[in-house]
């Protein structure tokens, strides 16, 4: 979903850009809360993934593809404002230097695909957590639908943008069509990705995922005796 | 067996530089759902050039490298350990300025390596 240079006029990029640039002030505030010695190493690990994945366009239907977006992912894994910063990182690498993603548009698309992604999905999963049992198992299944979630959502957040600084005259209603139609798609493939690449590490090491924190402080220790330990 | 933090890390980066260097040669080269949107509605060709298409990583290929599977392995593995360095650099800046809430200036963080608290890091572990 990298947008181009050239797709939105310029006041639009500029305030995005503005909207990316408080989003991430806010995000440094916030990391420094999340960060601990489980979450700083998971963090690198997060981005790096995260840009790996992103090589790896998956086909949606004839003629389309897509790929990880991430956002839910690595908010779930390290918290919703370093994830923020994570994201971040890998989009000004690819804008600056793999030409992917255009640098007018760099706000655009830290935006759509680091803010939103990250804020829509955090705040799925944590909407989830309250209802689902809480356990470390219902972790990766919470964390793959709200990144299922997050994809459209950016999506519809693309056709807003549009809507107000897009250089094309388009109707509405069939862009937001098109728009969500193909990213549900690719939201099927971001959740699939998102719940196994959560499931692995809840597995081994439920811990280090900021996202199952809650989970694990609400199983008590418990102390097994008589019968139950002969089991 | 618990796998250590070091373990996981290292196994994960692992991965990472393996989808980036190896398997990205497998990716689907179709458009995007946002390139297949604009072809279909007519604002595809609204994308400028971009700014940076010349660059020695540009478009996921290593300039110079003309084989394919070379050329953007490369590509993949060196993009991958510059986001694994700037992401972990900007983890340990935030992580080192003092917590007092003081100052949230995006262009201060550069300028924090002092090293003071250092030891901050280390320090926590449990």
């Amino acid at each position: 979903m990298h947008v181009p240079d050239g797709f939105l006029d310029a006041p639009t990029s500029v305030a995005t850009g503005v909207v990316a640039a408080a989003a991430l002030g806010l995000a440094l505030r916030g990391a420094r809360r999340e960060l601990d010695e489980r979450t700083a190493p998971m963090a690198g690990l997060a981005a790096t993934f995260v840009f790996a994945a992103q090589m790896l366009n998956f086909p949606v239907g004839a003629g389309t593809s897509g790929h990880l977006l991430g956002g839910a992912l690595v908010a779930v894994l390290v918290g919703p404002s370093t994830a923020i910063l994570c994201m971040s990182v890998v989009f000004v690498v690819q804008a600056l230097l793999f030409a992917d993603g255009g640098i007018t548009a760099l706000g655009t698309n830290i935006d759509l695909m680091g803010v939103v992604t990250v804020l829509v999905g955090w705040g799925v999963f944590r909407a989830l957590q309250t209802v689902l049992p809480k356990r470390p198992g219902s972790v990766a299944p919470a964390a793959g639908i709200a990144a299922f979630v997050s994809v459209p959502a950016a999506a519809l957040c693309f056709v807003g943008l549009y809507a107000i600084g897009g250089v094309v005259d388009i109707p509405l209603p069939s862009l937001t069509a098109a728009m969500v139609g193909v990213h549900v798609l690719i939201g099927i493939g971001e959740g699939l990705i998102t719940a196994l690449a959560v499931g692995s590490i809840v597995a081994v090491r439920p811990d280090l995922v900021y996202g199952a924190r809650r989970v694990l402080a609400a199983r008590p220790l418990e102390v097994r005796t008589g019968a139950g330990a002969s089991r | 067996m618990r796998v250590s933090t070091r373990a996981l890390i290292a196994a994960g980066v692992l991965v990472a530089l393996v989808l980036a260097g190896v398997v990205s040669f497998y990716a689907s080269s179709a458009p995007d759902g946002l390139e297949r949107v604009a072809h279909d509605h007519g604002f595809a060709d609204s994308a400028d050039r971009h700014a940076a298409s010349d660059g020695p990583l540009a478009d996921y290929r290593t300039r110079g490298v003309e084989d394919d599977r070379l050329s953007g392995g490369l590509a993949g593995v060196a993009g991958a350990l510059i986001v694994l360095v700037l992401a972990g650099g900007l983890v340990l800046l935030v992580r080192r300025r003092p917590s007092s809430g003081s100052g949230t200036g995006v262009g201060s963080a550069p300028s924090s390596g002092s090293g003071t608290s250092a030891g901050s890091r280390t320090g926590r572990t449990s």
